[in-house]
């Protein structure tokens, strides 16, 4: 065996460039130390919905509006949940009463009498923002007021806003509406102070019956994400190309 | 040049020094695409910090469970051990510094948002225990007879 001058300085120096690296530099990033090196970078916030679970008892909308300072009695609301009773008749009856914020407890929906052998089937839908990938509402904003965070929430400068309402008429969601005591834009922010700081939203937190949650959708062991990923969900409004990020587990044709 | 040329020429070359010095003093300097795309990015940075120092009011059962143990034990292995305290009692913000004392809500309202029976059979609501408001018991608070923390139909 012959070994040339070059391949020997070859050699030589990978060994010694192979022994000056840190044992560090292999060690596994565990995903909360990932998140923290990278700041927002390496997170997606989704939310996902089960109306199969969602008895319409309007706390995460009474949770939602003392949170985040949403005047209580007014009637707007960040977040709000839909009762629909579809008859045989194939009429689809919906209501919201204050945005479902004391819970449904009436069995008239907007005064009507339904007889409950003509009913065919009955469901709750909560609705939020749904933080879209191409926000409508964002590319709207005259002044740069409305943006998307890196970690994919859309937020509302209030100091910057000019209160046009181009947003509002801009969300095909209906989602945003005028703040009566800030006189700006008001949305849904997942409660960015929370998820921020490692809390679950205060709608998350007040569904006794887990039809709400909140998870990254780019961790790939994430509940949610797992259930997105594996599960048949859909979101509101597809064809307008919004690419929402708050999906739905058993939603009907009815919903729009 | 004849003056009545250049002096609307310097008007107009002053307003727009004066739009640009103005527009530098009034612009924070963290205004601009901070992102990707200008399209959803533009905006001023430090408004993320501002959403993100928000106060948060709810604070969780683990947080009573400091000073209300008997209650927090009492109600987790109970029937509504699933509802937080807070659905109940509002948020707890600084209590018990401010408020010194949670509000507590007696009215029938706070249990028939779950307990009204409605005729929907195949909703998940169905499966939760529902009396008529206007039939049980009428006129008499729900906690005088039934234990909110430890609702229990044998006891009675
Ligand atoms: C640091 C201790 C502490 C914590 C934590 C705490 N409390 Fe209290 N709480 C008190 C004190 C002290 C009072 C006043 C007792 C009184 O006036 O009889 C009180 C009073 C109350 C009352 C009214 C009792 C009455 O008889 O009027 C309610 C309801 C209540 N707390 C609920 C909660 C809930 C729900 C939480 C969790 C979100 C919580 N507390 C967390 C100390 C605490
Ligand atoms: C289903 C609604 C509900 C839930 C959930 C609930 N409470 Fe209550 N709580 C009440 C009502 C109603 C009263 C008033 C009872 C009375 O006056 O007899 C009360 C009374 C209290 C009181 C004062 C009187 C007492 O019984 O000591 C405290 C303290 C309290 N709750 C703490 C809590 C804590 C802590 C939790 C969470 C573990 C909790 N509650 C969960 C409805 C609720
Ligand atoms: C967030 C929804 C919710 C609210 C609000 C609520 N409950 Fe319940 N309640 C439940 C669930 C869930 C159960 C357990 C399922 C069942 O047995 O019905 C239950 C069970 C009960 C039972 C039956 C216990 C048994 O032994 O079977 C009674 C009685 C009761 N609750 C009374 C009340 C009263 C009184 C209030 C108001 C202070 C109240 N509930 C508020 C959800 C709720
Ligand atoms: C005067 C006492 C009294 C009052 C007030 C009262 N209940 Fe009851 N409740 C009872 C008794 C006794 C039963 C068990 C016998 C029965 O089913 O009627 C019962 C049963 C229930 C059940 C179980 C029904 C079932 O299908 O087994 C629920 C749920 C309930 N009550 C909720 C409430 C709610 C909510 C309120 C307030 C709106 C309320 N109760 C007010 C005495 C009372």
């Amino acid at each position: 065996m012959s070994c040339s001058r070059r391949k020997l300085l070859k050699s030589a120096l990978s060994a010694s460039v192979a022994a000056s690296l840190p044992l560090s530099a292999f060690r596994f990033l565990s995903p909360a130390e990932c998140k923290a090196a990278t700041g927002t970078e390496g997170t997606r916030w989704g939310f996902l919905v089960d109306t199969n679970k969602c008895v319409g008892c309007g706390f995460c909308v009474k949770a939602c509006k003392k949170e985040n300072e949403v005047p209580y009695d007014a009637p707007v609301t960040r977040t709000w949940v839909e009762r629909y009773v579809v008859t045989k008749d194939s009429k689809t009856h919906i209501d919201s009463p204050m945005g479902g914020r004391d819970g449904f407890t009436d069995p008239k929906i907007r005064g009507e009498e339904i007889a409950p052998a003509d009913i065919a089937k009955t469901f709750f839908v909560p609705k939020l923002c749904n933080q879209c990938e191409n926000p409508a509402c964002v590319q709207v904003c005259p002044v740069g007021a409305t943006y998307q965070t890196g970690d994919g929430v859309v937020l509302v400068d209030r100091k910057w806003c000019i209160g046009c309402g181009y947003c509002i008429m801009a969300c095909p969601y209906g989602v945003r509406f005028f703040h009566p005591v800030h006189k700006v834009a008001e949305k849904c922010t997942f409660c960015y102070h929370r998820i921020s700081n490692g809390q679950q939203t205060a709608c998350v937190d007040a569904c006794s019956f887990g039809a709400r949650q909140i998870g990254n959708l780019l961790d790939q062991n994430d509940p949610v994400t797992k259930i997105i990923m594996t599960e048949r969900v859909a979101v509101l409004k597809d064809e307008y190309g919004t690419k929402p990020q708050v999906f739905y587990l058993g939603l009907d044709r009815n919903v729009r | 040049m004849k003056n009545h040329v250049l002096r609307p020429l310097w008007c107009v070359l002053a307003a727009i020094a004066l739009t640009l010095i103005v527009r530098h003093f009034m612009v924070p300097a963290d205004f601009g695409v901070n992102g990707e795309s200008f399209t959803y990015s533009y905006h001023r940075l430090s408004n993320v910090d501002e959403w993100r120092d928000f106060k948060a009011k709810y604070k969780g059962r683990e947080y009573c469970q400091e000073c209300h143990e008997e209650n927090v034990a009492e109600t987790s292995s109970s029937k509504h051990q699933l509802i937080q305290c807070e659905n109940c009692h509002g948020p707890a913000i600084d209590h018990p510094d401010d408020p010194e004392t949670l509000a507590i809500d007696t009215s029938r309202e706070l249990c028939l948002r779950c307990h009204a029976s409605l005729p929907y059979p195949d909703n998940p609501r169905s499966r939760i225990k529902a009396i008529d408001p206007n039939r049980h018991n009428t006129d008499t608070a729900c906690i005088e007879c039934h234990n909110p923390h430890n609702p229990n139909l044998e006891e009675g």
